[in-house]
């Protein structure tokens, strides 16, 4: 059994070689394996503490579903990790050496952490294939925006990221003429755009018939190894059908992880998510 | 009052008179004992009355030595009606009848002149202007008649009168005038008048030759405030040969500056508070609105225009009614802003709401358009608003504190509005579904309040509050179509540096704001005060952007 | 021409180039070739007033490239625009030279009536117009730059952005007024001469100016469509329509917001540097909030986010409070605050978005 676990994980998509390490930043320090640290980050709104004493790492190129129950604080995570929120106590660094709590969001971004919003929030005066164009990784200074061109590279780029999203055929609509569904692929592929380091996905399934849910299952493995991807989801089925390992937030901080069977037999989390 | 102001004025006399002592206290005694005994010998007064007909005709001559006398005769007769008569001939009411040279008081009427006989008071009749002859008297004359009178009524029964009598003679040291005053002074009861007597005195005193006297007069006049004794003491640190008298002198002189210091520090406070007040009574008609609604209204000058108009409007309708008008103006501008406000925001307002730059700029014409219509309907200049007579004057602290009573009662009324104000909002049913509506309008809503109906009242209220302050405003400010422009600035700088949504924020921010810009005004005056301030809340807001009390839940965003 | 690439897909704006380029040509013709007395012909007045009109047209433009394509509703761009016209005003002054009523060479005659006996540091080499037309721009780009550092680092956005702009140019008004601060005061600067040697009353000097301010308001508006179809223009207005959302993609919006609010800072001085040549005086009055207030409303009834919307609002509200001061004068603020209330209730596009709904197709969104 033994040996067929370690088989197991020694084939899994997600799985991160040394050689496999794509051209990173030089200020980004994976030496160590881990991406992402957060330690101890404790924050309160209001006298309610919505994240307590959290810790949770993830991995060079790994796929991490970060599940739990509504108000458990996963949506708070992401914030603090994008900057949007600053917690009272812990630490969050991005690599080794990057301090994610001095940086504002904007530099976060640049750095390389991208997200996906739990409500799409795509620019709807734009067309798509604008929303595709601003969101590209590139120079994001004044001046050079101001004098920027789509070289040919880029767009190709773009001519591939609309085919993995499906929105080819609509590339000149108003992004917000699109469906529910359509924005969510929109907001997938701007963060395909951003082509960022570490990925924070929220709710990506929301709004999605099963095939969609399907691509985007096959888009995230296929985006682990090279990205870092952590996914917050609702969908016990969709979880399943990409997870590796399983986080369960409650109550702001991490009540068990493990892959989907350990967690799912967990008796804690049984009691707190009463089974699905 | 009167006397005081008179007494005050004279700042800078020095004792003309260096009689020397002996002179003085025999002139002094003489006549202390002569006043005492008119004040207690009614039967001279039959004989006084003998006197003051023989006296009064002298007023008619032309010789003003000779008037002069005649004006310390009539002091000296010890006759009950001497001040009256002195009083009316400094006013320039007591006359001659040109026909037989009889001295009349002539009371002004229509082109002529009522008669009344000065001794008996019998009504003459009327005359016309070249009926009567004046009684011309010189400054001189001024300055001893007034002495007299000052030495009459310090005897007077009535408190007042002896108070003014007292503060008009601080200042001389001539013996009889001392005299008078510690004469006085030892039976006298009434506290302040005691101690304008034992200044009065004091100050005299400083002249002595004997330094004790002079240190013991020192003594008797350190932390006074009133201006005599400090500039006596002042002129006495330049002649005093001794340099103990001197030291003290200047002790004194220290000490009272210092107190000085602290009133005008306090006046300083008062004129900041009664600034800050104006600024919340303007300022929390708009924390609501904005605040509890996230409404920017940029009409709200033009509410507190329409307030101050009805007030004129009040006074015009009723014009013998003056000292009541704003008692009905306030609930007056109450109603008829309130009403506006309300229009306003169902008219226009509730087609923009989570629009709040529309809002700023619909309301930016609904301003104008306020301020047109009262230039076409009522006038293009500015209108005259009067004080009722129970706000002008001022409360008299000390000597050198005044506090102007209109802007005392504006700073109580103030208060009263504000504090009405959260009772309206924390206590009554309205209050409680404005701020739910303001938290949480879906929400509110779902649990049965009417939550358009909330609006507008809110509105209303919001807009009420602002006619209200202009009732106060009118007080204090000229009334025309443009004052609410100088308010609207004004006011989001205090709802934004208070706090947006928050009513004690408001309060505390305005005062501070106000009294922030009064202290800087001696330095800078009144325009660069205005403007480090406006300055200031620029810098402060990139700090705090949120002001000093940040609303807690639903902030107004946007 | 290359130049003229950014009006492409913009009918609007291609049809303002096309009238404005007929006015450089029929304007100057109708005033100076033609005779007077001939019905044609086109009085100097006309021409001044042309030429003013323009100049809003410019400042229209500077203020709806912030608020039409970045959402930032200034309402103190009038400080920036009398900044312009002071610089400009100082070197009018200077150049009065010894012609003025007191006849000194170099104080104006305000100073002298002060009894100052020396220009103030700040009027040193205004006389050369170079340095004028340097301050001209760099003045109101040093003013927007500092307090949009201050204001938009601090992420002050929305109404509060824009009470502060009322109260940067209030605070402004109030200094300039007083007369200790060398600009003449309540009085303001005028009784000019003189621009660059040519006399300011004569026809060929004013046709002249109406000809800069033309290409002026060209030039600038070549520039900020320019902008608006770069992509500095998309993030522009993907920040008005989800700043916080710009953030997470990693641009730094406050250095967006700053770099174009001090861009359309500096287009505003030099409208109002255009200005005040052609109307002889400036004064703080040009300073006063409802001045800015007034021109943002040029561009919400000319239709923003279109650019060639706020020269319609412009010249038509300009032309229309000509019209009703010259008739009825009272009536014309009612019709002004009027004009607020309707626009934003009921057209909330302006004239230009009445434009598109007859073309049936969608306009000022600002996609290029």
């Amino acid at each position: 059994m033994r040996a067929l676990d370690q088989l197991r994980e020694a084939m899994r998509p997600d799985r991160q070689w040394s050689f496999m390490y794509s051209q990173l930043d030089l200020d980004l320090d994976l030496s160590h394996g881990q991406i992402l640290y957060l330690e101890d980050i404790s924050v309160s709104f209001d006298g309610f503490k919505a994240i307590n004493s959290l810790n949770f790492y993830v991995d060079v190129g790994e796929l991490r579903c970060v599940i739990g129950p509504n108000g458990a604080g996963k949506t708070t995570m992401m914030d603090i990790i994008t900057g949007k929120t600053r917690p009272d106590t812990g630490t969050a660094f991005f690599g080794q050496r990057i301090d994610l709590l001095q940086l504002n969001e904007a530099e976060i971004a640049q750095a390389g952490i991208g997200r996906k919003f739990q409500k799409p929030t795509v620019f709807e005066h734009h067309s798509v294939d604008e929303n595709l164009e601003l969101a590209m990784a590139g120079d994001k200074r004044v001046l050079p925006t101001l004098f920027a061109r789509l070289s040919s590279a880029q767009r190709e780029r773009i001519d591939e990221v609309l085919e993995t999203i499906g929105l080819a055929a609509r590339r000149d609509r108003p992004a917000g003429a699109l469906s529910h569904g359509q924005k969510q692929w929109l907001e997938i592929g701007m963060l395909l755009m951003q082509n960022p380091h570490l990925l924070l996905v929220d709710e990506p399934a929301a709004g999605m018939t099963h095939q969609e849910m399907d691509r985007t299952a096959e888009l995230l493995r296929s985006l682990a190894g090279r990205h870092s991807v952590v996914v917050v989801e609702h969908d016990m089925d969709f979880v399943r059908s990409i997870a590796r390992r399983v986080t369960v937030l409650h109550q702001g901080s991490v009540l068990a992880e493990g892959s989907m069977d350990e967690v799912q037999n967990d008796p804690r989390v049984i009691e707190v998510y009463l089974g699905e | 009052m009167l006397g005081r102001r008179l007494a005050q004025a004279r700042v800078t006399s020095r004792p003309f008179l260096r009689v020397p002592r002996a002179i003085r206290e025999t002139l002094g005694s003489a006549g202390l004992i002569l006043i005492l005994a008119c004040l207690f010998a009614p039967p001279w007064v039959a004989a006084a009355e003998a006197g003051l007909d023989a006296v009064l005709p002298q007023l008619t001559e032309r010789s003003f030595k000779v008037k002069e006398q005649a004006v310390s005769d009539i002091a000296a007769s010890g006759d009950p009606r001497a001040a009256e008569l002195l009083k009316a001939l400094l006013a320039g009411d007591l006359t001659s009848r040109k026909a037989d040279d009889r001295i009349v008081l002539a009371e002004r009427v229509g082109k002529g002149y009522r008669l009344t006989d000065a001794l008996s008071g019998e009504d003459l009749g009327d005359v016309d202007r070249r009926g009567v002859k004046r009684i011309t008297i010189n400054n001189r004359m001024r300055v001893a008649i007034r002495a007299a009178i000052a030495t009459l009524t310090l005897a007077s029964p009535d408190p007042e009168k002896r108070r003014a009598a007292a503060a008009e003679m601080i200042g001389r040291d001539d013996a009889d005038t001392v005299a008078a005053m510690r004469a006085q002074l030892v039976q006298e009861a009434d506290a302040e008048v005691r101690e304008l007597l034992t200044i009065g005195i004091a100050i005299a005193e400083l002249g002595d030759a004997d330094s004790a006297v002079r240190l013991r007069a020192i003594d008797a006049l350190g932390g006074s405030l009133y201006p005599q004794a400090r500039n006596v003491l002042t002129a006495l640190l330049d002649d005093e040969p001794e340099a103990e008298v001197r030291a003290a002198a200047k002790q004194a002189l220290d000490d009272i500056d210092a107190l000085i210091a602290v009133n005008r520090a306090a006046e300083t406070l008062f004129f900041g508070l009664s600034l800050g007040s104006v600024l919340v009574l303007a300022a929390i008609g708009l924390a609501i609105t904005f605040g509890v609604m996230g409404v920017i209204n940029m009409a709200h000058g033009e509410l507190i225009m329409l307030g101050a108009y009805t007030t004129y409007l009040v006074q015009l309708a009723l014009p013998e009614w003056v000292d009541w008008s704003l008692l009905i103006a306030v609930p007056a501008a109450f109603i008829v802003s309130g009403l506006f406000g309300i229009a306003i925001e169902r008219g226009v307002i509730r087609f923009l709401y989570g629009r709040p730059l529309e809002t700023l700029l619909a309301t930016f014409g609904i301003s104008l358009i306020l301020q047109q219509l009262v230039r076409t309907v009522i006038s293009a200049q500015n209108v005259v608003v009067e004080n009722p007579s129970w706000m002008s004057g001022s409360l008299q602290v000390n000597p050198v504190l005044a506090l102007t009573y209109n802007r005392l009662y504006i700073l109580i009324f103030a208060l009263l509005v504000f504090f009405a104000l959260l009772v309206v909002l924390k206590r009554t049913p309205l209050g409680l579904q404005v701020r739910a509506v303001s938290q949480n309008r879906a929400m509110a809503r779902a649990m049965g309040v009417r939550s358009a109906r909330v609006d507008a009242l809110t509105f209303g209220l919001g807009a009420g509050i602002a006619g209200v302050a202009g009732v106060a405003l009118s007080q204090l400010t000229n009334v025309g179509p443009n004052m609410g422009q100088a308010y609207i600035i004004d006011s989001f700088m205090v709802v934004v540096f208070g706090g947006v949504g928050n009513l004690w924020g408001t309060l505390v921010g305005g005062l501070t704001l106000g009294v922030a810009n009064k202290v800087m005004e001696p330095w800078t005056g009144a325009v660069l005060a205005k403007i480090l301030v406006l300055v200031f809340i620029i810098l402060f807001i990139q700090r705090r952007p949120r002001g000093l009390f940040p609303q807690r839940g639903r902030a107004a965003e946007g | 021409m290359a130049l003229l690439r950014p009006l492409r897909g913009d009918t609007g704006g291609q049809i303002m180039f096309g009238v404005l380029a007929l006015a450089m040509v029929l304007v100057p013709v109708l005033n100076l070739a033609v005779p007077e007395g001939n019905p044609l012909h086109l009085s100097t007045f006309t021409v001044t007033l042309l030429g003013k009109y323009l100049t809003y047209a410019l400042l229209a433009v500077a203020v709806d490239l912030v608020w039409g394509y970045m959402g930032i509703l200034s309402l103190g761009h009038g400080a920036f625009f009398a900044l312009g016209g002071y610089a400009m005003g100082m070197y009018l002054m200077r150049q009065i030279g010894d012609r003025g009523v007191y006849g000194d060479p170099i104080l104006p005659d305000f100073m002298v009536f002060l009894n100052w006996k020396e220009l103030p540091w700040f009027w040193h080499g205004m006389d050369m117009f170079w340095l004028a037309a340097l301050m001209v721009v760099l003045v109101p780009g040093l003013l927007a730059f500092v307090f949009g550092a201050l204001a938009f680092r601090s992420r002050v956005t929305g109404v509060y952005l824009s009470i502060m702009t009322q109260a940067l140019t209030y605070a402004l008004m109030l200094a300039f007024f007083r007369n200790e601060m060398g600009f003449g005061g309540n009085n303001g600067l005028t009784d000019f001469k003189d621009i660059l040697g040519f006399d300011l009353q004569a026809d060929g000097t004013r046709v002249a100016l109406f000809l800069a301010s033309a290409l002026a308001l060209a030039l600038g508006y070549l520039a900020c469509r320019w902008i608006v179809t770069s992509r500095l223009g998309r993030v522009m207005v993907a920040i008005r329509d989800s700043e916080a959302r710009v953030r997470f993609i990693g641009y730094r919006v406050e250095y967006v917001k700053l770099a174009v609010f001090t861009f359309s800072a500096m287009l505003a001085g030099i409208a109002g540097a255009l200005y005040v040549p052609q109307v002889g005086i400036i004064n703080p009055g040009e300073l006063s909030p409802l001045n800015s207030i007034e021109l943002v409303i040029w561009v919400a009834i000319g239709g923003r986010a279109t650019l060639y919307g706020a020269v319609i609002g412009a010249l038509v509200v300009n032309y229309g409070k000509s019209v009703f001061t010259g008739i009825l004068p009272e009536a014309w603020l009612f019709v002004l605050g009027g004009l607020f209330v309707l626009v934003t209730l009921f057209l909330p596009r302006g004239i230009a978005g009445i434009a598109a709904m007859l073309r049936r197709r969608p306009a000022g969104e600002g996609t290029a």
